[in-house]
């Protein structure tokens, strides 16, 4: 079974919001209708988006560190989500494990976001329906689309390359390969929702070094050791090349 | 979490109508084993289930106000397998439409035995009652498991939800019995009153066992596992945007915690303590203006009570949106 998802690197991302202009502007020019804003040149903007960068301090000065955190659907493996939905708008897709919302469906009880603990669903305060990440589903099978671009337009935005996307079920793929060698870990574990999109955490390269390391204690070639003065009668280094 | 009116008025009122439906059919149930004296015609029934309809078509009318596109209602009957939601949408007309042949079958004196049992025969008043009071269960607990199965709303995922909402709503429906029965049926506003009162003290139990509980509660996601970083000091610098959104406006109440606790103290006293004084104080004094004001008094302190369930649910969610920048 496949489970497409995204992998999201937090020792790369550096909080530039290119994921989020990128995806409301394919999104909002989408066959599904635009994404609604209210006021967006106002005092007050406010609108619908799929995806979210927020920021994070950790620690306290002069120790901290500066998280920055990309936030949409994770398209769980058990969405808690979906089965609250009374009208079956809201489903995961079994060839890919995408969650879609069936936005002819949805009446906009706005019970699944309640259900579901990340936050991840807006509802459309114009269409009146609930609206999430899609994984671009309308442009990552689009076979007209050169194959490199066939990807969500978040992965292809980011300028730090932060965001991998890919088959998390496939042991061997890209995704698999750094969630499973670079500590990937889910968000909120405790509610057994299983999300499908991984973050990868900040890390440091480090090596430990002792005091004694500096100097080579053993040095059995003796190659560190300071040259013997060579004897005034040998030939010197000029006296060799002079000749 | 953000209270929704239309939400707070649905499960007040059909609430109520509920309790009067059950209270309407224990008295029947009652005079049928000859404990109560019978009603001499079927009036006093028929109209209290005219008052239970019409209560239970105000909570169907509030709720359309909730969703973004009432015109698509019907589809919500689909997913009654998963979503508690969905149960409720289909028990809820079909209780309304037995509650509604119950009063008619009152009203035309549908008496001719369908049942016999031994030496005791039911007609069907007393099947559309057994009917309903299933129903009626059935809603309360379609009703409370929208909240308690979500699991990660710590204060609504517990039984005592359940319990409440089952309790509450009948406490309310009694007291609307017995101010209902001062006027049409005096011989059963004792017999109402202190179902009533029963009712309403059982409430007072597991309403306070709730408080209590939800005041000890422990939040299971904490900002370290919503972003999964261990630190024990972590604050948010940006949700990411600078105005509000979907998210900053359905899952925060922005209520301060003086308005909370003085609304808990004005549920307490309305739905319980004031009620309970007036209900002994038109026990005693047969002024059926007292008993009508208990169910005023309780009524608008279930919308307090109902206001106050939401706010006190605390959304994980919330730990994502807790800085504008
Ligand atoms: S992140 Fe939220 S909306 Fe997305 S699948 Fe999980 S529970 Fe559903
Ligand atoms: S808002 Fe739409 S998608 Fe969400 S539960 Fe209601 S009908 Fe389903």
């Amino acid at each position: 079974m496949t489970q497409l998802a995204l992998v999201i690197d937090l020792n790369v991302c550096v909080g530039c919001h290119a994921c989020v202009t990128s995806c409301k502007e394919w999104n909002t020019s989408g066959s599904a209708g635009a994404m609604s804003d209210d006021r967006p040149y106002g005092a007050d903007p406010t609108g619908t988006f799929f995806n979210r960068v927020q920021t994070f301090e950790v620690g306290s000065f002069p120790n901290t560190e500066t998280v920055h955190f990309p936030k949409s659907c994770l398209h769980c493996e058990e969405p808690p989500c979906v089965p609250v939905c009374p009208t079956g708008a809201s489903y995961k897709r079994k060839e890919d494990g995408i969650v879609l919302v069936d936005y002819d469906k949805c009446i906009g009880c706005k019970y699944c976001s309640w259900a579901c603990p990340y936050g991840a669903r807006e509802i459309d305060e114009h269409q009146k329906v609930m609206k999430k990440c899609t994984l671009c589903v309308d442009r990552i099978y689009d076979l007209s689309l050169p194959e490199a671009e066939r990807k969500p337009a978040c992965v292809r935005a980011c300028p730090t390359g932060a965001r991998l996307f890919g088959d998390v079920h496939d042991s061997e793929s890209a995704v698999s390969v750094a969630i499973r060698e670079s500590g990937g870990y889910a968000l909120m574990p405790e509610w057994g929702t299983k999300p499908s999109n991984h973050y990868l955490p900040r890390r440091k390269t480090q090596i430990r070094i002792h005091t004694d390391e500096l100097m080579r204690a053993d040095n059995p070639l003796k190659k560190e050791r300071q040259l013997p003065q060579p004897d005034k009668s040998e030939p010197s280094l000029d006296d060799v090349t002079s000749w | 979490m953000h209270p929704a009116f239309s939400v707070i008025f649905l499960t007040t009122l059909i609430g109520a109508g509920q309790g009067l439906f059950l209270a309407l059919y224990t008295g029947q149930v009652y005079a049928f084993f000859h404990l109560l004296p019978a009603q001499a015609d079927g009036r006093f029934y028929a109209i209290g289930s005219l008052i239970a309809l019409l209560l239970l078509i105000g909570g169907l009318v509030a709720s359309f106000f909730h969703l973004g596109h009432p015109e698509r209602a019907w589809r919500s009957a689909a997913k009654w397998r998963t979503s508690w939601l969905s149960r409720e949408v289909i028990v809820l007309p079909t209780f309304m439409g037995v509650v509604f042949l119950y009063g008619v079958a009152h009203s035309l004196g549908w008496h001719t035995p369908l049942v016999t049992l031994g030496t005791l025969t039911l007609d069907a008043t007393m099947v559309l009652g057994v009917l309903g009071t299933a129903l009626c269960f059935a809603l309360f607990i379609c009703t409370a498991m929208i909240y308690a199965c979500l699991k990660f709303l710590q204060e609504w995922h517990s039984p005592l939800t359940v319990a409440n909402y089952l309790l509450l709503g009948s406490a309310s429906g009694f007291t609307l019995a017995t101010a209902y029965s001062a006027y049409a049926a005096p011989d059963l506003v004792g017999f109402y009153g202190k179902w009533a009162m029963v009712i309403t003290l059982l409430a007072l139990v597991t309403r306070a066992a709730s408080l209590v509980r939800n005041a000890r509660l422990k939040p299971k996601s904490t900002l370290q596992t919503a972003i999964g970083v261990r630190h024990g000091q972590i604050v948010q610098k940006s949700q990411g945007f600078m105005g509000g959104s979907f998210n900053t406006r359905e899952f925060f109440h922005g209520q301060g915690a003086g308005l909370l606790r003085s609304v808990k103290w004005v549920f307490l006293v309305l739905v319980f303590a004031l009620p309970l004084l007036l209900l002994v104080g038109g026990l005693f004094s047969s002024l059926s203006g007292l008993l009508s004001a208990a169910f005023l008094a309780q009524y608008l302190g279930l919308l307090a009570e109902r206001w106050f369930f939401f706010v006190q649910a605390n959304h994980p969610q919330n730990l994502y949106y807790q800085t504008i920048s």
